[in-house]
């Protein structure tokens, strides 16, 4: 079984993928190779953009179930409308109209048990896709991605974490932002997760909300405190009085902030900021083997 | 009334401090924070709670063990995996995998199972010292579909007509999903924020797709156009083929975040600084009553 550790943040933009990437970088570079990043963020995966040397390996198409209505069939009852919960479907008897909108279909089935006239059948609809890259060898970043639109987040999600490689010892889930399902989807299966937050009234905000939904979900979990240096210390005292561990300071710097813009997230490293990620891996080192 | 709505595809683009730029120039407007996942722009503006509303979520399905057969139908057919035995015996529904569809309350044999709203979402009409406000608090692991961003969105173009408006502004969620698209549909303008980074493009690209999709009109912002120049120029020139207007390119300034340390807009904190300068202007094209003839 791999140990998996998955990276979110409340707030976009605090520098989530940036740890991810990082940490898988360290992990691999100085601990172990047998280590997969995981890009859970589906609606816009990212991670991918910071490996140049990447190729892909594999990709496959992900599906999700959608009734079709027979109209020959169908005697334009309603009772499937009635059943779905999610508006997916629209009957208009005095047209002799029945059609099911896949952009809103969340594939729950409930529509074929309401039809009592067999004319509902569910095909395949293509919603994102997966696809697997490597940097050497092995098959090392998965990434998800959604089509614009569809509302089956967690179905991607889903599909990811059954095809990371189990073989893996670490597993690296890069998760959507915010509090929502697919957020919960991504952590459920994580042994520890990583909350990047950054010093401002926004940062600290949204990381009561993760904090919150971490406790709720039961879930054991550190801070990375990203961009240190700028707005104020707040979130330090939040920490403290939450006593939850502080797992590293990513200092904010100009120059480096510029090199994540173009894609040099992982050459030319400050020493600062890479000593933080060593300790990070040291940190999760240590973890897995109390576990 | 003109509603617009700002989006930022990726987050951390600066979108929420704009947003609040926006508001303390905004005369006789209503605002709408509805990036309901993360909402940040009470922080800045912060309301007045007037007006306190239930938003009810997806349900959730609960078994009543009492008069449950456990004879395994709703956890066989339960498409999400939400249903699972116990280990003291009998079923339950963890309501973090239930996608409150209802199918298994359908189909139980004995009508064991019943699902109620979850009332963790709330929804309020708020003062602030720009105008009105409303903006939304969701509960953790809610499922985020869209329809919380619809509702605040409705109720605040019912404001907005009320008081007479001559703007609704509205702070968007990050991403190209259902609240995304939940906050474009029907608005007169979005405005873009993005920041010149890779993946910044990348995103933006993404959400470029979406809103021409809507055939809205789209204006762009370059915000800390000076952390890579050489992207900025690239995304300008895509703005341009796309026929996007560039509002403006704003610099790297630690200004930015002070202020909103300090709880105000860059223009109350900084009023005669060269971003509020920029800002003033861009807020101005956006609000040009002629559309301009490019
Ligand atoms: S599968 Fe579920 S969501 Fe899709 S149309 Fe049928 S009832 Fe509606
Ligand atoms: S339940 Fe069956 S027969 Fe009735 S409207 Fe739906 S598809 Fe048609
Ligand atoms: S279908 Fe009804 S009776 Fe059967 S296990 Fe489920 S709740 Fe119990
Ligand atoms: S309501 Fe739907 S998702 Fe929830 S437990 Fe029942 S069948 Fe499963």
């Amino acid at each position: 079984m791999s140990y998996k550790i998955a990276v979110c943040s409340g707030k976009g933009g605090t520098g989530k993928t940036t740890v991810a990437v990082n940490l898988f970088s360290t992990i691999q570079t100085k601990w172990t190779k047998n280590v997969q990043l995981i890009d859970c963020d589906v609606e816009e995966p990212n991670d991918l953009l910071f490996f140049k040397d990447a190729k892909v390996i594999n990709r496959s198409i992900v599906n999700q179930l959608v009734p079709v209505i027979d109209e020959s069939q169908c005697t334009f009852c309603g009772k499937c409308e009635e059943y779905c919960e999610f508006n997916a479907i629209s009957i208009i008897p005095s047209v002799k109209y029945a059609s099911v909108d896949p952009n809103m279909c969340h594939s729950c089935g409930a529509c074929l048990h309401a039809c009592k006239f067999g004319a509902i059948q569910e095909h395949q609809h293509p919603i994102g896709e997966l696809t697997s890259f490597s940097r050497g060898n092995q098959m090392d970043i998965l990434e998800g991605s959604l089509k614009i639109g569809s509302p089956m987040q967690t179905k991607i999600i889903k599909d990811l974490k059954a095809n990371a490689c189990d073989e893996s010892d670490i597993l690296i889930y890069d998760a959507p932002p915010g509090t929502s399902c697919p957020v919960v989807e991504t952590v459920s299966a994580a042994d520890f997760v990583i909350l990047v937050t950054e010093p401002t009234p926004f940062g600290l905000y949204d990381l009561r909300l993760t904090v919150d939904l971490m406790k709720e979900m039961q879930k054991d979990f550190g801070i990375v405190v990203n961009k240190a240096g700028m707005g104020d210390r707040e979130v330090y005292a939040y920490i403290k009085e939450e006593d939850i561990e502080l797992l590293a300071e990513i200092p904010f710097n100009r120059e480096y902030a510029g090199q994540y813009a173009q894609g040099k997230l992982l050459s030319d490293v400050p020493p600062l900021i890479e000593q933080e990620y060593l300790k990070l891996a040291i940190y999760l080192k240590n973890r897995m083997s109390h576990d | 009334m003109i509603e617009i709505t700002i989006l930022s595809g990726k987050g951390g683009t600066g979108k929420t401090g704009i947003t609040a730029a926006f508001a303390s120039l905004a005369k006789n407007t209503v605002f709408a924070d509805i990036d309901v996942d993360a909402p940040d722009l009470h922080l800045i503006l912060k309301p007045e709670i007037k007006e306190e509303n239930q938003f009810l979520g997806a349900r959730i399905a609960t078994i009543d063990r009492q008069v449950c057969t456990n004879c395994g139908l709703c956890k066989k057919e339960c498409r999400f995996d939400a249903i699972h035995y116990r280990a003291e015996g009998g079923l339950e529904v963890n309501p973090f995998e239930c996608e409150g569809c209802r199918l298994c309350e359908r189909i139980c044999p004995v009508q064991a199972i019943s699902s109620e709203h979850s009332t963790n979402n709330h929804w309020f009409v708020s003062n602030t010292r720009f105008g009105s406000m409303l903006h939304a608090k969701m509960g953790p692991g809610e499922e985020n579909s869209g329809k919380l961003v619809t509702t605040v969105r409705k109720n605040a173009k019912e404001k907005a007509r009320e008081e007479n408006a001559d703007f609704l502004l509205n702070d968007g969620p990050p991403g190209v999903g259902c609240s995304a698209i939940a906050s474009l549909t029907g608005v007169d303008k979005v405005i873009l924020v993005t920041e010149p980074s890779k993946s910044g493009f990348h995103d933006a690209v993404r959400l470029i797709e979406l809103v021409q999709k809507f055939n809205i009109p789209l204006y762009a912002v370059i915000n800390k156009y000076d952390i890579n120049t050489e992207i900025a120029k690239q995304m300008e020139s895509f703005f341009l083929t796309q026929g996007i207007q560039l509002l403006g390119k704003i610099p790297f300034d630690e200004d930015m975040v002070n202020a909103i340390v300090n709880q105000k807009s860059i223009i109350e904190y900084r009023p005669d600084s060269e971003i509020a300068r920029k800002i003033k202007e861009m807020w101005n094209k956006v609000t040009e009553p002629i559309e301009e003839i490019k």
